[in-house]
């Protein structure tokens, strides 16, 4: 793999976000919105509940964590929709860029700006809300390191399911997050679920992440032979999204899909 | 050069010789109920400039895309330099560029990132400096910091054909470099190309429906129809060898009739 393409990649995402505040705001905007209104959610079922539970880490700090996945996810595809608004593909894939290249090209560019992301959350959600990570300690590496692998995964498989559709099914890959965070227990224990809901949220590595994460904060036995299990499987993902992308690159040129790609073309 | 009848599918040359730049053998392409390209075979030399012509739909740009390696052939073969595009993809496109109207540099980058970034994805050494000799060399230096969106089409025109030299290519393909240029400015790029080929032993794919340029530019000249190559030869020579006053009589014709314009070749 060579490292200027990748380089490329990277500096034309940076370019725009230099020179737009459009593209900037949102990686910070939404995820403050978040942080406040969860927040002050928290203080407030802390002020009402007649329980022991902490409701900042319990909530707050969940909310942050799904928020990075969030950003991880959109990170890739949105400097994917970047060559599908301008229509670049031909230029993009008329060159001896490969396809390990772009994807990196695309999967840095989303850690630069999903970890700028959070470091804005961790500041405002600890100097704001006292949220601390100190009962996680150092397993907040592989927390962080779970959720981080499958959203990469997450945005590279939506990026080639908008490559083989078309660049209309953009919308399918928004709300994504929201269609899996019920399954994968978030802001719930996932045995509060029918037991067909916790099957579909078991093959979702986010799940082992929340339940590690409830676990240590609550003081309850953590298994760490379950948080690898979640890693694996988002390693599993990722390796699986990269195949299922060149795979639909591959018939995206053996059928002329990348060629005559248009804002109409879904086939 | 004397006007030939093609024959396809035979090749013309063969391919591993030494000033060949771009040898296209047995080119076939087949979509579920539609022939697009038909035993196309043909070749570009070091300091040529080829002619593909043909009406709209006529397999032109299909077959542009296929040297390009943004749509698999059906059948047949495409060597760059020597080097087969199918079986290595990024070092044959490494060696060749191009510029077509209906692919635009993205518009929200200016005219320099648009070049550093494209400069990158190719691996140009001394990028900075390419960028310079070519901001100079197609007028673009008071227009660096403009972004490429609102640009008239005549300055996309030359932004293109700048990336398009970025990587000094062995192989241009150019799908209609002047169509959005005035005369003056059009007559300027001609000088500029043939400039390029005769320098820097470059072999130049050409296509236009401008056959007064055709014949002031090309070496040489290819007549597709339908997906097959009917006529091959000097631009200068074909008129008269097909009983007919100019380039553009002739293209008429074969695009029109195009069997019985081949079969009515003087003897």
């Amino acid at each position: 793999m060579r490292l200027r393409p990748v380089a490329g990649i990277i500096l034309r995402q940076l370019y725009l976000f230099r020179s737009s505040p459009v593209r900037v705001l949102p990686t910070f905007a939404w995820v403050a919105i978040d942080i406040v209104i969860w927040g002050f959610l928290s203080r407030y079922l802390n002020g009402i509940a007649n329980s022991h539970l902490n409701f900042v880490p319990n909530l707050l700090g969940v909310v942050l964590f799904w928020d990075f996945f969030t950003r991880i996810m959109q990170g890739v595809t949105t400097a994917f929709f970047e060559d599908v608004w301008s229509r670049n593909f031909l230029n993009l894939f008329a060159t001896p860029l490969t396809i390990a290249e772009y994807v990196t090209g695309l999967v840095l560019t989303s850690v630069m700006t999903s970890l700028a992301g959070l470091l804005a959350m961790l500041v405002l959600a600890t100097l704001v809300f006292g949220l601390s990570f100190v009962s996680m300690g150092l397993l907040l590496i592989p927390f962080v390191l779970v959720l981080f692998l499958f959203g990469i995964a997450l945005g590279i498989a939506a990026s080639a399911m908008v490559l083989r559709l078309g660049p209309a099914s953009e919308w399918l890959v928004w709300p994504l997050p929201a269609l899996i965070s019920p399954f994968v227990g978030v802001y719930y224990p996932i045995t509060t679920l029918p037991e067909w809901m916790q099957v579909i949220g078991h093959l979702f590595p986010p799940s082992y992440v929340f339940e590690g994460m409830r676990a240590l904060i609550n003081g309850e036995v953590f298994s760490v032979t379950t948080l690898l299990a979640g890693a694996a499987l988002a390693l599993a993902q990722l390796i699986l999204a990269a195949y299922f992308f060149a795979g639909v690159f591959r018939y995206s040129v053996r059928t002329g899909l990348l060629a005559r790609y248009s804002a109409e073309s879904v086939g | 050069m004397p006007a030939t009848l093609h024959r396809p599918p035979e090749p013309v040359t063969d391919p591993a010789q030494p000033d060949t730049v771009l040898g296209v053998t047995d080119l076939c392409k087949s979509y579920a109920h539609v022939t697009a390209v038909e035993h196309v075979a043909f070749n570009v030399k070091r300091n040529e400039i080829v002619g593909l012509l043909g009406p709209n739909g006529a397999g032109k740009t299909t077959t542009i895309n296929m040297i390009l390696g943004v749509l698999a052939p059906t059948r047949g073969t495409i060597t760059i330099g020597g080097i087969d595009v199918a079986k290595h993809r990024s070092q044959a496109l490494a060696r060749t560029n191009f510029a077509a109207v209906y692919a635009t540099l993205p518009g929200n980058l200016t005219v320099e990132q648009n070049l550093r970034f494209f400069g990158l994805i190719y691996g140009i050494a001394n990028l900075r400096s390419r960028i310079e000799t070519l901001l100079a060399q197609f007028d673009l230096l008071h227009l660096r910091h403009t972004r490429c969106g609102v640009l008239s089409s005549g300055e996309q025109t030359r932004v293109a054909l700048a990336k398009a030299l970025l990587n000094s290519p062995e192989l241009l393909l150019l799908d209609e470099p002047t169509a959005s240029l005035d005369p003056a400015a059009a007559q300027t790029v001609r000088k500029q190309i043939r400039e390029l080929a005769r320098q820097e032993r470059c072999g130049i794919l050409w296509t236009s429906h401008n056959m007064y340029e055709v014949e002031e530019v090309c070496d040489r000249v290819l007549f597709v129809s339908r997906g097959r190559i009917l006529l091959e030869g000097d631009p200068r020579a074909l008129p008269a060898a097909h009983g007919v006053h100019s380039l553009e009589e002739l293209f008429i014709r074969l695009a029109r009739e195009p069997l019985h314009a081949t079969e009515e070749r003087p003897r």
